[in-house]
């Protein structure tokens, strides 16, 4: 999980940028929406793989993105940065709120009320018919000229998620990411070496809560659209699937679950509606045939307890 | 948006109250299957909801095999909620098994997948349309409450809630089968230690949890319709049940039902679009003070 070599960064940065110039706009489509999913994905992580929580309700900060980018550009005429930057915002500040009650919890019920959440979200989108459009949708949300064509969205999309993918690697990487993986090897150790542990987790939530509305964001701009489903407990499962089959334990791994989901779906559905049985049956051959299950897939040969210490000491070197 | 009007009438407040306990004999049915297979093997089923899907739909195909005679409803109430049982045994004989000593979320992504891959099935089998099932004739019409209408088919399901509940009361406090349960859910190393089939225990519960998912779909089908998503949108609410009676206690599951039905039925008097948000609500509530539910036990693994 060390640093990528520079080489590997220019390299992958080149071929995202060359991509809208060299693909027809079938194929650029499907990479907006993989950058979207995975930035959404690596956001998720901060929690499941760095921190250890599992949240059952992040669909509720990413459909609170879109909804608050879509509401303020349709029927507030806001200027669209301020829409825009005030959709990762507000899914913050939900984040807090929400995060504040659901980490003094742990395990299921940590889970539980993530869901909770996240249900009373969507519920509140679905049933709202005058503000959000039922279960219509929120539609028509109007995109500046400049974003209106695909090719434009996805540099858009590129430098959005770059940028935050960027800020969110420097954050795992720097004392505060240490201390996040000490507290998912053994909480109560890290707060035995002076770690505020129950503060970090909070923090850890709203920047992930706040990520996936950035997400979400760029989901309703991507779609012209916010949809109650976007909110829905399905939206969460999603996420955890391509978490776990990308590989929490490695960075970018996530987002590597939500291209090939993505890009595994739209071949799929091109020779049969039936995607969600093919899901399934790659899931449960994914969980029978790797005897160490999904979740080792990508760990460290260190046993756990190795890991343990490695975690502890690096957060003690860095606390210093 | 309020119509409060009937809130004099001892009678409206009667046929309400009545509709809340009926909706809560339909989500204790769901629900205690779903706390009885948490409570004794551990695993959160996410799939319960397909299962009670695949009920009212086995139902649907049923009732038309035996068109016209007065017994369709019955037989196909048995032979649906049995199919059910059957179709779990397998399923956690063939999926959840090899899984029981892997991490908590593999378990779960086996349940996911059966949901993806069932809800699938019944689009294969069924077709996308929506489907419905008539009322047995003697429970077609509807009784008079003081000059209220209520439907004679909701007292089939009044009746038949605490009947269930009973029987399985009886089950786990009476017969072997049951000891075997309460044993395992307290600690089931030591009831395979003492030489119990634990396998066999729990492929047992699993198929009694189903059971009681595939009797609350085949109970189901005659009062809304069938389609496909229905098993989402009924997980979402048995977990409210089941998390505020309390994961694993079977009479939490009851006092939640009882609970979320009348709040349901009431809620929607007062703030007709948003009586869902209250039952979410209520879930907060109960995991933020109380986090292992009303009558549950805390977790302590």
């Amino acid at each position: 999980m060390r640093g990528y070599p520079p080489a590997l960064r220019i390299l992958l940065a080149t071929v995202l940028v060359l991509v809208p110039l060299a693909f027809p706009h079938f194929y650029l489509l499907l990479a907006t929406e993989i950058l979207i999913m995975g930035l959404f994905a690596v956001a998720f992580n901060l929690l499941l793989g760095y921190t250890g929580m599992v949240s059952f309700g992040h669909a509720a900060f990413y459909g609170l993105g879109a909804y608050a980018c879509g509401l303020l550009l349709k029927k507030a005429g806001a200027p669209f940065a301020v829409a825009f930057l005030a959709a990762p915002v507000l899914a913050a500040a939900a984040a807090l709120i929400f995060g504040l009650l659901c980490i003094r919890l742990t395990r299921i019920y940590f889970s539980m009320l993530t869901l909770a959440f996240s249900q009373i979200v969507w519920a509140v989108a679905h049933k709202w018919y005058s503000l959000t459009g039922g279960d219509n949708g929120l539609v028509a949300i109007p995109v500046p000229d400049a974003l209106a064509g695909p090719r434009a969205f996805y540099l858009f999309t590129l430098a959005c998620t770059g940028l935050a993918v960027g800020a969110l690697w420097r954050l795992v990487n720097a004392p505060f990411g240490r201390t996040l993986l000490a507290i998912r090897e053994n909480a109560e150790r890290a707060e035995f070496v002076g770690v505020h542990v129950k503060r970090m987790q909070l923090l850890a939530f709203v920047i992930s809560g706040g990520v996936s509305g950035l997400a979400g964001a760029l989901f309703a701009l991507f779609s012209r659209g916010a949809f109650p489903d976007y909110a829905f407990w399905t939206k969460s499962a999603e996420v955890l699937l391509m978490t776990l089959l990308g590989g929490p334990f490695v960075f970018l791994g996530p987002a590597l679950g939500a291209g090939i989901l993505i890009v595994l779906n739209s071949v799929v559905t091109s020779f049969t509606e039936y995607w969600p049985v093919v899901l399934g049956v790659i899931l449960l051959a994914l969980i029978y045939v790797f005897p160490g299950g999904v979740m080792r897939l990508f760990r460290s040969r260190a046993t756990p307890a190795a890991a343990d210490d490695v975690a502890m000491a690096s957060t003690i070197e860095a606390r210093r | 948006m309020f119509d409060l009007g009937g809130l004099g009438d001892p009678a409206f407040l009667a046929v309400q109250c009545l509709n809340g306990l009926t909706q809560a004999m339909f989500l204790f049915l769901i629900a205690s299957g779903l706390t009885l297979i948490f409570g004794v093997l551990g695993v959160l089923n996410f799939a319960h909801g397909s299962l009670y899907m695949l009920g009212a739909y086995l139902s649907y195909t049923i009732t038309s095999l035996f068109v016209g005679s007065p017994a369709a409803f019955w037989i196909s109430l048995v032979l649906a909620s049995a199919g059910v049982a059957v179709v779990g045994a397998l399923v956690e004989a063939t999926f959840l098994r090899p899984v029981y000593r892997r991490e908590e979320l593999e378990q779960l992504l086996v349940t996911y997948a059966l949901v993806l891959i069932i809800s699938d099935a019944v689009k294969f089998i069924w077709g996308p349309d929506n489907r419905s099932v008539s009322r047995p004739a003697i429970l077609a019409g509807s009784v008079d409450i003081g000059g209220r209408d209520f439907p004679t088919y909701n007292l089939l399901v009044l009746a038949l809630g605490p009947l269930v509940a009973l029987l399985l009361w009886l089950v786990l406090s009476r017969t072997q089968f049951g000891r075997l349960i309460r044993a395992a859910a307290n600690d089931r190393e030591m009831v395979g230690v003492v030489g119990v089939d634990v396998s066999r225990l729990f492929t047992g519960v699993f198929a009694l949890g189903a059971w009681l998912g595939g009797l609350g779909g085949g109970l189901a089908a005659p009062v809304g319709a069938i389609y496909p998503g229905m098993d989402v949108e009924v997980i979402a609410e048995s977990f409210i049940v089941v998390v505020v009676g309390g994961m694993g206690s079977l009479t939490g599951t009851l006092l939640g039902a009882l609970i979320i039905g009348q709040l349901n039925s009431f809620g929607i008097l007062f703030f007709p679009r948003f009586a869902l948000v209250f039952v979410y609500v209520l879930m907060v509530v109960v995991l933020v003070t109380r986090p292992w539910g009303l009558l549950g036990k805390p977790l302590a693994r």
